[in-house]
């Protein structure tokens, strides 16, 4: 890092001109090659018709609000929190042992399918392994891993078991080694908390974006801690950030009620999926198989599913009473999943 | 919107972005032109005036947003809910009704935006009000409220008291019908605020008093400095043209739009639609036979190939006609490496040289000489991402070289000729007939047999 403190002749004062000019610089060097917009480009793909979407599955069991949710890479079973339930078994309805932990914000399942990984207001996040006798105390196989100096608003573990990157109400997101708990790299570049975050599915592997409170959304690189890029184009807090499947553009939903579309190498935001009608902020996102379908959960209890190429909305879920706190593609994409305060889960396809 | 407890300001700015909007809405409805014809309602004996029917808001949500029945209905019964209009006939049900029942716009003096936060003085005066007005008046909730706010306000109860008689004295200089509807706007304002513990919104009010966040941007030379960091290095950057990367978006959606079940569907079916779990058998991870969409997604690029255990296995058996095997070995040894465990990176980079670096090793990969000079230099320190330039070079290696050779030749080709295209099965004809839905094992319990296995053998 560069400065320590203020160097001689500055003051904050003159450090926040030089900061504002050269912001004011980079949006005109943005604007430099945007030579066409996304609606422009998507005119000469087809019009999507009506989706049949329904719920397929309501899964009850949850003695509150359901928080977050993962899927299992084997498609059928997801955790889910508020408490923690594991492997819900969703085809069945198999429910798997619960652990008795209140306000879970963030939860995930291990890539192998072997652990879950769990954190929020105690300012931990943990890992359980997942065993199969179900009367097996899990509460005492918990395992710290992270620590926050605030609450930890996401998990994700990386390609292993062995690595988690975390999110927090510190403002800083880490990676974290699982087996000794140590922190590799932590990133700090947001100036409020960060409530999401997202791994890059890109062939290196390499990058992650965030989105906090500070309302920017911004993609570091998980070897040397940098923050690579930064858009902050939203009204109010980010609430969640998802890559879109090539790796090359992510979505972001926000309280100001509008989801938004940012391609990494023009490096600038494309689209914003608005309507005068929806009042109430989106909470969460998530990208159909293709990349076509943008399906964003929002706090008036419905599920708006977007063209992510034209920018109209094509299709609005009804179901849930109450906010919808997290969406999910399954991981072959068969389904959605969806996470409510109103107490359920809710799968659609 | 976060779950931090107010810094200070007070300011919660995710609800008064949506109340924002809302009266946006409300106002356009009140519009003198544009906005709904309102009448006149009768309430019991008295006449309401500038009242509107459920139905005429659903119509008029409908025609202004061009929106379906059901959706104006939910966006109507919002409005309801956060108390912008309030119904006149059973004001404890905040339920927008689709017919003839009454509603009226809540002033905007009672509007949760304007007089926020609801103090307990005012609820108290209110509960008062309502007491004196008409003794028992108070429903079960209101009472037990009314007495739990006399005991912890009691220093100030002389105050409550001479606040509400001074309101009613007032009201009572007012005519009839204005006396009305200011109590009927009343009542509808402390339901929203103060509602019985049984509606869903009073753990929106919890929430609402939770969810605050510190607004002040950090100012300090730290994150200022790291702005302009930041600032110096995007303005270097390289980017692309728009019609480029917009471009590839859509070629991208076209492109997998078959393999997107949401969209077109998937064979034989979606099991989640028809309780068939055929469509998962046939594409585990390791198949017979697997399905053509499957060896057809491994061409689009590199990485669907190397993501797939099977056509992984696939290129790995080419490679070996190819005798450039070592190289994938390689790349699966460096990606162990830099997901793996931390303490075991040494002994990991000790094997890879071993096997893949050395001068005269068994499996030697062919790198430039620059990146392996840097390489072994590194591994004398050696740590997780030690072998990435390596990796990187050998991973290209395969990309522009092997992969398209793989994708014309004969292995793949035939792979794709055997490849089958399920039939589609449509939903079961005899709905009621529910199939019997088995359990999988988990992926805990398949490592669990595995070891079991392994520790016998």
């Amino acid at each position: 890092m560069a400065c320590q403190g203020l160097q001689k002749g500055e003051t904050l004062a003159s450090l926040k001109t030089e900061s504002d000019g050269l912001k004011k610089k980079l949006e005109v060097e943005r604007g430099k090659l945007n030579d066409v917009e996304l609606h422009q480009v998507a005119e000469k793909t087809e019009v999507l018709g009506a989706l049949s979407i329904k719920t397929r599955r309501v899964l009850k069991g949850h003695g509150a609000k359901v928080l977050c949710m993962d899927w299992c890479k084997d498609k059928r079973r997801l955790v889910s929190s508020s408490q923690v339930r594991t492997s819900t078994d969703l085809w069945t309805r198999e429910h798997g042992v619960s652990l008795p932990c209140t306000w879970v914000m963030a939860c995930a399942y291990a890539p192998s399918g072997c652990a879950v990984a769990c954190g929020g207001l105690d300012n931990k996040c943990s890992v359980i392994p997942l065993s199969l006798d179900k009367d097996e105390n899990l509460a005492a196989k918990k395992k710290s891993v992270a620590m926050h100096t605030n609450y930890v608003s996401g998990c994700t573990f990386t390609n292993s078991d062995m690595q988690m990157l975390t999110s927090s109400g510190d403002g800083t997101c880490a990676l974290w080694d699982v087996e000794s708990g140590q922190l590799l790299q932590s990133f700090h570049g947001h100036t409020a908390d960060v409530l999401s975050l997202d791994l890059a599915p890109s062939e290196t592997g390499n990058t992650f974006v965030s989105g906090g409170c500070d309302r920017k959304a911004n993609v570091w690189d998980m070897r040397s801690g940098q923050n690579i890029q930064s858009f902050e184009s939203h009204e109010s807090d980010i609430n969640c950030v998802k890559y879109y499947p090539s790796g090359d553009a992510f979505a972001s939903a926000s309280d100001d009620a509008t989801c938004r579309f940012y391609d990494l190498r023009a490096d600038r935001e494309v689209a914003v999926y608005q309507k005068d009608s929806i009042v109430f902020g989106a909470s969460t996102v998530d990208f159909s198989l293709s990349g076509r379908l943008l399906f964003a959960g929002y706090n008036d209890y419905t599920i708006n599913a977007w063209d992510v190429l034209k920018g109209n909305r094509v299709s609005i879920l009804f179901g849930h009473e109450n906010r919808v706190s997290r969406v999910k593609l399954s991981p072959d994409g068969t389904a959605i999943c969806s996470a409510s305060w109103d107490n359920t889960l809710r799968i659609w396809a | 919107m976060t779950i931090n407890t107010l810094a200070k300001g007070g300011w919660h700015r995710d609800q008064m972005a949506c109340f924002r909007k809302m009266e946006k809405v409300i106002v356009a409805m009140q519009d003198p032109d544009m906005g709904m014809k309102m009448r006149n309602q009768r309430l019991l004996i008295t006449v309401i005036p500038h009242a509107m029917t459920g139905r005429d808001v659903i119509n008029w949500l409908m025609q202004k947003y061009n929106m379906c029945e059901e959706e104006a209905l939910h966006l109507g019964g919002m409005l309801v809910r956060y108390g912008y209009i309030y119904p006149l006939k059973e004001p404890r049900s905040l339920v927008l009704r689709a017919d003839e029942s009454p509603y009226r716009f809540q002033t905007p003096y009672f509007w949760t935006s304007t007089r926020w936060p609801a103090t307990e003085l005012d609820y108290a005066i209110y509960l008062a009000k309502k007491n004196i007005r008409k003794q028992g008046e108070l429903m079960e909730y209101e009472k037990e409220r009314y007495s739990v706010l006399h005991k912890r306000i009691n220093h100030t109860w002389d105050f409550v008291v001479m606040q509400a008689r001074e309101q009613l004295r007032a009201s009572k200089q007012r005519r009839k019908a204005d006396r009305i509807v200011l109590e009927c706007q009343e009542q509808a304002y402390w339901l929203i605020n103060r509602p019985p513990v049984s509606l869903t919104l009073s753990t929106f009010r919890i929430y609402f008093i939770a969810h605050f966040v510190c607004v002040c941007v950090c100012v300090c030379t730290f994150c200022l400095c790291l702005q302009i960091e930041f600032c110096r290095r995007a303005l270097g950057r390289n980017r692309v043209k728009s019609s480029i990367c917009l471009e590839g978006f859509v070629k991208y959606s076209e492109q997998y739009l078959s393999h997107d079940p949401i969209m077109q569907g998937c064979l034989p079916s979606n099991p989640w639609i028809s309780d068939d779990t055929a469509h998962w058998t046939m594409n585990t991870e390791v198949v017979p036979i697997p399905s053509r969409l499957r060896v057809e997604r491994w061409s689009f690029s590199f990485m669907e190939l190397l993501n797939d255990a099977m056509g992984r296995r696939e290129f790995m058996t080419y490679l070996e006609k190819e005798f450039s095997a070592e190289n994938l070995c390689f790349w699966q040894a460096c990606e162990d490496i830099r997901h793996g465990e931390n303490s075991r990176i040494v002994e990991k980079v000790e094997e890879v040289y071993k096997n893949f670096l050395a001068p005269g090793a068994a499996r030697w990969v062919n790198i430039d000489s620059k990146t392996m000079d840097k390489t072994l230099k590194g591994i004398q320190h050696p740590h997780r991402f030690v072998m990435d330039d390596a990796q990187m070079h050998i991973y290209f290696l395969m990309k522009k070289d092997s992969f398209p050779r793989y994708l014309k030749s004969d292995l793949y080709k035939n792979m794709l000729a055997k490849a089958i295209v399920p039939q589609e099965v449509k939903k079961s004809v005899f709905p009621f007939m529910r199939r019997q839905r088995h359990s999988s094992p988990s992926p805990a319990q398949a490592v669990a047999q595995a070891s079991e296995e392994e520790g016998r053998a």
